[in-house]
């Protein structure tokens, strides 16, 4: 068997340090995927009415969030904030925001997507029964377009918990700087260490993006 | 439309106005961080042995044997930054780091942003390749070679500037840029010569063929523009080490595994090299 490198998995607290590492990664972005997802809803919804302030709002902040690449959105919110307003906002919280910040914009136009595609009638039908606007959201319109959505929000959540690499670029440590660290410690030792360590990452990320999308084929087959 | 532009020009307002409100001092002075009990120094973490991380999630190297002794001598806790090459300026700028230990090469660019205490160490650019076609010169690479280069190094600098023929290939950290050029995606390496001389030790099947590139450049410690007491107060520390050749020993400590002691002398500078 070729040398992958693997024993400096084991070495001192590598493993830990790793797990440490996938922590920080999942905690900023299933944070802010939770973030994203109640705004983006409110968001969505309130952008869905044609030629309304929040779908104004909603096109210019996708517009931006679209064009600026997220290490640019990062580097503004943990450098420039501090420029500007000398805010100190550590480099988690910072990622936090940035990352609900492009969330919230691709969630609430999944969910302007979904909505708007909910058929006319369904709308009509609720209120000649009588429904109020807020009941006709709650049982007709939103049951169905959370349906539509659920492929593409985990979609954005598992893009997210991979975007978490570039939050090194504003100091924090998540799990693939540690890996960086790993094998630059261990060059000399086992100068194969790279395969084993991206190989344990690899593994690692599979693990924690799995449960998403079994929780999601599950929740469609309940629905269908 | 018409909502759209005064929604921009409100921010910008809100924004200019913040800008102005805020044109205090970012940086901390000696006595605000000597009460405040802690100091942040922006370190490598993955750039042995300079600065890095060890098994046991502990910082290690020659910058970073500085900075234990910083920490010592201030009274202070030490907090580690883990900084990228393209990062370092901008986390003084900011005042996010009180000093910038991290291999910081200081060019007048740089100086113009940040300000460098007295160097503690030399350095020049250097250019590693493969055996199998070493690269003594740079007019040996022909238009498909590309070179491999860390953003925001001096080496990048220098090619972008006096040779823009070079196809470059940009990375952000130390760990990717040898990983590619171990896969072969580049004819060489360009990068201080201690860090790409360091690299062909270790790595059989690698040479220096351009072992000086450029001018002779140091390696200095930098706080945030203007913070005149911190600055001073590592001038008379690093001064006052020399006492005790605190740089030969820390080479002895940290680098001597990587260069042997034939380099000793002429990398290691003790009292900002005016005591020599």
């Amino acid at each position: 068997m070729p040398d992958l490198g693997l024993e400096v998995l084991w070495k001192g607290k590598n493993f830990v340090r790793l797990l440490g590492g996938l922590w920080v990664a999942l905690r900023i972005s299933l944070i802010a995927a939770g973030i994203s997802v109640v705004l983006g809803i409110l968001l969505g919804v309130a952008a869905s009415r044609k030629r309304s302030v929040s779908s104004v709002v909603l096109r210019v902040w996708l517009g931006i969030i679209h064009i600026m690449p997220q290490m640019v959105l990062l580097f503004l919110m943990y450098f420039g904030t501090t420029r500007l307003f000398s805010w100190n906002l550590s480099g988690e919280v910072a990622a936090v925001i940035v990352f609900s910040l492009w969330g919230t914009a691709e969630m609430g136009d999944l969910v302007r997507g979904a909505v708007s595609s909910i058929p006319a009638i369904q709308r009509e039908s609720a209120e000649a029964l009588g429904l109020k606007p807020a009941q006709v959201y709650r049982w007709i319109i939103l049951p169905q377009a959370v349906r539509r959505l659920i492929p593409q929000s985990i979609n954005l959540i598992t893009r997210m918990i991979k975007t978490t690499s570039l939050v090194t670029l504003i100091g924090v440590v998540e799990i693939l700087k540690v890996a960086q660290q790993i094998i630059e410690a261990n060059r000399k030792a086992s100068p194969n260490a790279a395969f084993g360590v991206y190989l344990a990452i690899f593994v690692m990320y599979y693990l924690a993006c799995r449960p998403l999308s079994l929780a999601a084929k599950k929740l469609e087959k309940h629905w269908r | 439309m018409k909502k759209i532009i005064a929604v921009v020009t409100a921010l910008v307002l809100v924004l200019s106005l913040a800008a102005v409100a805020s044109a205090d001092a970012v940086y901390r002075t000696l006595d605000e961080i000597r009460a405040s009990g802690y100091i942040n120094i922006g370190v490598f973490s993955d750039k042995n042995p300079f600065g890095y991380v060890d098994e046991n999630g502990d910082y290690q190297g020659y910058d970073v044997y500085f900075a234990v002794r910083i920490g010592e001598d201030l009274g202070v806790k030490v907090n580690y930054i883990s900084t990228e090459a393209a990062n370092r300026v901008e986390y003084l700028e900011t005042g996010k780091v009180d000093i910038v230990l991290a291999n910081f090469t200081v060019t007048p660019e740089r100086a113009e942003k940040v300000d460098f205490a007295l160097p503690y160490m030399n350095v020049a650019l250097g250019v590693v390749s493969p055996d199998s076609r070493v690269i003594t010169d740079l007019n040996e690479l022909t238009a498909d070679d590309q070179v491999i280069v860390i953003s925001g190094t001096t080496a990048e600098d220098y090619l972008v500037k006096n040779n823009p023929e070079i196809r470059l290939q940009k990375f952000d950290t130390y760990a990717n840029a040898k990983t590619a050029l171990e896969n072969g995606s580049a004819a060489a390496w360009a990068n201080d010569n201690t860090e790409v001389i360091a690299y062909a030790l270790q790595n059989e099947g690698y040479t220096v063929g351009i072992p000086s590139l450029g001018s002779q450049d140091t390696i200095a410690p930098a706080v945030s523009k203007g913070n005149e007491t911190l600055l001073n107060w590592i001038n008379d520390e690093i001064k006052a080490l020399a006492g005790e050749n605190f740089f030969h020993k820390d080479y002895e400590a940290t680098l001597v595994d990587t260069y042997g002691l034939d380099y000793e002398d002429s990398l290691v500078l003790e009292g900002g090299g005016l005591a020599e």
